[in-house]
């Protein structure tokens, strides 16, 4: 199949960037979005030009490092899917297809289609760990847990961090991803005592990093790659508004 | 402990407060009003008049005013903090499966809801208490006619008719988001209790805004 590629090509943070267009013919659609990438890449580079710079790290949708907003969705118009999951086929013969990068004041762009997602790397040093040293692995069935606090744990802790909740947010907020760290730990003795300090501490640097506040319009959920719904963020606001800080 | 109302949770906190405090006064507007469709307007002029009187009415009169106060300060401050969160915005756009209109739009529907409440205001609050309302006597008990005010306007001028339906409309839309993130907000929600709080949002904003829209056409018709 035959694609026209609308990239966003920026030297570096500071210099102004711009669309590029590419046509692109000998797309299979059994291509991952990466892979086409690659492809035109080779071409790119071949020509005596500069590649376009991208994220990417395991290429099996678990490491959240290939963000990119493919015509006007983040990840693309897939369901639950990362930009290295989304294949070809989901494009018709012949589109044009709009890749930027995420767009966010806390993400800034470094290159191309690369933005600097280090501002959850500071959010999650801000609170996102239990303070404990837990020295070696204990047994995993020492301290039982009930199945639904494993399972909602399980559910928060498959957020891989990739920013698409943001990216979707009119806001940018970081609401979704602060909510599942937070409801991650929460559900375990160990992490659930220093639950509403961590809370606190994680919005404050949300805050501080230049997020936007939720506006509960649900626009992250839906781009939610792992499916991390906004339950998560009524826990962390009951976790934040009602729960005593220890702060004395 | 930092203050509360400094975060950005907290912020919202106050948004959906107010708002709930606001629909609940919305409720009890509608009850009154629906009473302007029954008989010749004795059941509304007196239902008025005890809402005008009543010394609980009187006390929360200023609440309901610092209510709509903060509620509208905040949103402001909060959409105008919010805007500066992506300095450069995206070239595309798509809807997704989930996010509704107003719940995009609750600025610009607010927008519009606070130019129609000067309005309204000016309408009926101002010449009720600063004005000069003709009286109406039923057997002793003498009153303020506010039922020839409200259905003179409507029969009188048509086009605050449409004005008032407008309002209603764009009402209604506010709170079929707002009613369920008001909950959300406080931290009253989960994966089950969306499904209802959004049914229940529906369900409210409908009888508002219906409600609401039912008097002008009620004088205009009849």
């Amino acid at each position: 199949m035959k694609v026209k590629l609308k990239i966003w090509r920026q030297k570096d943070a500071r210099s102004k960037g711009k669309f590029e267009e590419y046509e692109l013919d000998n797309v299979a659609p059994d291509m991952s979005f990466l892979e086409m990438l690659d492809s035109l890449n080779q071409r790119l580079i071949k020509e005596g030009k500069s590649p376009v710079a991208f994220e990417y790290d395991c290429r099996e949708g678990i490491c959240g490092s290939c963000g990119m907003y493919i015509n006007g969705r983040p990840h693309g118009n897939d369901h639950k899917t990362t930009t290295c999951e989304l294949r070809m086929r989901k494009f018709k013969d012949g589109d044009t297809i709009t890749v930027e990068p995420w767009r966010a004041a806390a993400f800034p762009v470094v290159k191309d289609l690369v933005v600097d997602r280090s501002a959850f790397d500071k959010i999650i040093q801000a609170g996102g760990y239990v303070s404990v040293n837990a020295g070696a692995a204990h047994d995993a069935n020492a301290i039982p847990v009930p199945k639904h606090n494993a399972d909602v744990a399980f559910d928060m802790a498959s957020c891989i961090g990739c920013g698409a909740c943001v990216a979707a947010c009119k806001n940018a907020s970081a609401m979704l991803f602060v909510a599942a760290k937070v409801t991650h730990l929460a559900q375990f003795p160990q992490g659930r005592i220093e639950a509403p300090e961590r809370a606190k501490r994680m919005v404050a640097k949300m805050d501080e990093l230049g997020f936007g506040s939720c506006t509960n319009t649900r626009a992250c959920e839906a781009e939610c790659p792992k499916g991390i719904t906004i339950s998560a963020i009524a826990k962390l606001n009951r976790e934040f508004i009602f729960n005593k800080h220890n702060d004395s | 402990m930092t203050n509360i109302f400094n975060s950005s949770i907290g912020k919202k906190l106050i948004m959906s407060i107010t708002g709930i405090f606001l629909m609940l006064f919305l409720l009890v507007h509608l009850t009154v009003n629906l009473m302007l469709m029954v008989g010749d307007g004795e059941l509304f002029n007196r239902a008025a008049h005890f809402m005008g009187t009543n010394p609980a009415v009187k006390v929360i009169e200023p609440l309901l005013a610092i209510g709509f106060v903060f509620h509208i300060f905040y949103a402001t401050y909060i959409t105008l903090q919010n805007q500066r969160r992506r300095p450069i915005r995206y070239s595309t756009s798509a809807f997704n499966e989930v996010t509704t209109w107003p719940a995009k739009n609750m600025y610009i529907l607010g927008l519009t809801i606070f130019i129609f409440l000067i309005i309204h205001l000016t309408n009926f609050f101002w010449k009720i208490r600063f004005g000069t309302v003709e009286t109406i006597t039923y057997g002793n008990e003498s009153m303020p006619n506010i039922y020839a005010l409200v259905s003179g306007l409507f029969i009188n001028y048509w086009w605050y008719g449409v004005l008032y339906i407008v309002g209603a409309i764009a009402l209604g839309l506010h709170l079929s988001h707002g009613f369920w993130s008001a909950f959300q907000t406080l931290g009253m929600n989960g994966t089950k209790w969306i499904k209802r709080l959004e049914t229940l949002a529906y369900i409210y904003a409908i009888l508002i805004g219906t409600g609401f829209s039912m008097i002008p056409i009620y004088f205009f018709l009849f």
